[in-house]
């Protein structure tokens, strides 16, 4: 028992299989396996372009057409992934998480509760829920919020929320509140959230 | 020859090298201050005196990344490879595997650490809780962005796992003392532990399965990483330091076992009442709860050894950082069983209880417990006493009643928070209610940084102009009390 042979296969490599057994095996068979999820690709996800999108190309054409071209799949999906990027680099995720739990009543302050099958795509890869709510939580935010009221909160949180810590990202936008590739991308990406819910599985629901 | 004669010997002496503890130490020190003040001015932005604003390079997202990953990978892990080289060569009796090899590793790591910091402040972070250090790739491709961070931490694992696995690996035919086995499972636990969680969630499962993974990871990181080097430390240094043995050899069998089933199917914890299954979770839930039944016989363990010694408290630093260290650690481990559970979670998770939380475990216990260490070493290393006793205590004291007011703090912030979610308050509420609590948050990180710039002027003038070091001034009786 006290020896190296033992402590290096058994506890270290035997322990850490059992675990990651039930960890990561497990929960990966009854999700995809017995599910069936499909993974959706960033192409598949950004076949139509949402409203917001459009708007912020008809509003902000110069800016748009300097960094995305016209509104398509590809700059959709181009600027989704830049969005995310940046939500990610910025570290966004650790004050504002990305699912909604059947307790607390999150349900009825952000809306449906977080299913397995909406996270089964490219934009979640890695997922981002995050451990910490200082903001409000973002797995429903997409279409609640105009695209103005995004551009205003970005460039000075307090102007709109007036008891807001979030710190401001005013160098996404121009001094005329013209939003930039990184300030285009990011809105787009805030205002995709939560527009992925098909096919719920049922079996994933928790009661409360 | 008995375990704790082995510790005692002084031939161990000429195995070690004390040119590479005192680097490393060094180094940590210097990461943790820049975690510290890192997370400071974090916490500024939380009051809105946050100092460095309109700048996408110094923006306060990025000082919580340096915060939480620069603790984890520059200073614990300079901290305990400090003390690896300490302890594997004067437990084997043998030698680490090369000296030069040490000085690489030494640099090599130091640079993977700058190289992080540059990939944090400049967006290339990866989604990894506690494990953003970047990948050096442009997410979903194989473009490089960046130097592949991930990957040369990968090396420098290897490397490190080399240098200390070679002594163990020749010592094999020997009976291990407890210290060894949670030095080579840890070893064993790191390199799976960085592989898994800086791998699989990002090239290979998106989503709730990935998430699986990245709690895994998180808790690996901790629980497989840290706890046993923690653990093994200290089943070292008291007996060293107190000059008696360890209070049960059987119980320590136990703890250590238990922790290797134990401890990592806790992972999913992290993530409860989410899309994973909840089996998954219900598992989790209970291996948590388990797990306190190991802190608790390796908590009477340490407790019991004092016994007949306790005015070591008085008469050791050390013995002082390592016990309220371990009083630390009981309360956050008791705190553990509640809090994993559903009805604690629907309250808590999200909040401030867990920044708190957090903070008494890899600060009030893991940091505690090193710079006990430092406190008992650094003479060692340097042949100087310290240089003043009087920031010594201030050191203590500052750390000790800083970390208790933060940690109350942001427990009763995170139920007010919580409460406050679940009744429906509006959110602006929320953060005005929180704000007090965010003062008294960053007043205690003010005393805990005073504190560390006690230790590191004194750490520095010790080795610059300490008066010549005298082992019996070092030394506690044999028959106190």
């Amino acid at each position: 028992m006290e020896r190296f042979s033992t402590l290096v296969f058994v506890a270290g490599i035997g322990c850490f299989a059992i675990a990651f057994l039930l960890s990561m095996i497990f929960p990966w068979m009854s999700l995809y396996g017995y599910h069936g999820m499909d993974y959706q690709t960033l192409e598949q996800l950004a076949e139509k372009p949402s409203r917001e999108f459009v708007e912020l190309s008809q509003k902000f054409p110069e800016s748009f057409r300097e960094h995305y071209g016209e509104v398509s799949q590809a700059s959709y999906a181009e600027a989704l992934q830049r969005g995310r990027d940046v939500y990610v680099g910025q570290a966004c995720w650790h004050c504002h998480s990305q699912y909604v739990r059947v307790v607390s009543n999150e349900h009825v302050r952000w809306g449906a509760p977080s299913s397995a099958q909406e996270y089964q795509n490219a934009l979640n890869q890695p997922h981002l829920w995050g451990t910490r709510r200082v903001g409000p939580d973002l797995a429903r935010t997409g279409g609640k919020k105009s695209n103005d009221w995004h551009i205003a909160h970005f460039i000075n949180p307090k102007s709109v929320v007036p008891h807001s810590v979030m710190p401001p990202y005013p160098f996404y936008f121009d001094e005329k509140g013209v939003p930039g590739k990184d300030g285009i991308a990011l809105i787009t990406y805030l205002q995709w959230l939560g527009t992925v819910q098909a096919g719920i599985p049922v079996a994933d629901r928790i009661t409360p | 020859m008995s375990a704790t004669a082995a510790i005692a010997g002084v031939h161990g002496e000429s195995l070690v090298n004390y040119k590479l503890i005192k680097s490393h130490l060094f180094a940590g020190a210097l990461f943790l201050t820049v975690s510290m003040v890192a997370g400071y001015l974090y916490s500024l932005q939380f009051l809105g005196f946050y100092p460095l604003q309109d700048s996408w390079t110094h923006s306060p997202g990025h000082f919580r990344l340096l915060h939480t990953n620069m603790v984890a990978y520059g200073w614990l892990v300079n901290g305990f490879t400090a003390m690896l080289y300490y302890v594997v060569p004067r437990l084997t009796g043998k030698k680490v595997l090369s000296d030069k090899l040490g000085v690489l590793i030494f640099w090599a790591w130091q640079l993977i650490m700058v190289l992080a910091i540059g990939g944090y402040m400049t967006d290339k972070a990866q989604a990894i809780e506690w494990g953003e250090t970047p990948t050096g790739f442009r997410p979903g491709t194989f473009e490089l962005n960046y130097v592949p961070v991930d990957a040369l931490v990968v090396v420098g694992a290897v490397l490190v796992i080399l240098q200390f696995m070679t002594p163990l690996f020749q010592a094999r035919e020997q009976r291990f003392y407890v210290t060894l086995w949670y030095i080579t499972a840890g070893l064993v636990w790191l390199a799976l532990t960085y592989l898994m969680g800086n791998i699989m969630p990002e090239w290979m499962l998106p989503g709730a399965a990935g998430a699986a993974v990245t709690g895994l990871f998180i808790h690996d990181l901790v629980g497989l990483y840290v706890t046993p080097m923690g653990w093994g430390m200290m089943y070292f240094f008291v007996p060293l330091i107190l000059r008696k043995p360890i209070w049960s050899h059987s119980l320590s069998v136990i703890g250590f076992w238990a922790l290797a089933f134990f401890y990592p199917l806790g992972g999913v914890h992290h993530f409860l009442i989410s899309p994973i299954p909840d089996y998954v979770e219900f598992g989790a839930i209970t291996t948590t709860i388990a797990i306190e039944v190991v802190v608790t016989t390796v908590v009477v363990n340490f407790f019991m050894t004092l016994r007949g010694k306790w005015s070591a408290l008085r008469s050791s630093m050390a013995i002082r950082w390592f016990y309220v260290g371990a009083v630390f650690y009981f309360i956050t481990c008791f705190q553990c069983a509640f809090q994993v559970t559903w009805m604690f979670q629907k309250v808590i998770h999200f909040t401030d209880w867990v920044v708190g939380h957090a903070h008494l475990i890899m600060f009030g216990v893991f940091t505690f417990w090193l710079f006990g260490v430092i406190e008992w070493l650094w003479p060692r290393v340097c042949r100087r006493n310290w240089y003043s006793q009087s920031l010594r205590g201030w050191h203590f004291w500052l750390w000790s009643v800083g970390v208790l007011i933060m940690f109350f703090d942001l427990m009763i912030a995170g139920l007010v928070h919580g409460f406050m979610q679940r009744d429906l308050n509006d959110w602006s509420d929320i953060l005005r209610t929180a704000e007090p609590f965010w003062w008294v948050r960053t007043f205690s990180g003010a005393m805990i940084l005073a504190g560390l710039f006690c230790v590191i002027y004194n750490m520095y003038m010790t080795a610059k102009a300490g008066e010549a070091y005298e082992e019996e001034k070092h030394l506690i009786p044999l028959n106190a009390d």
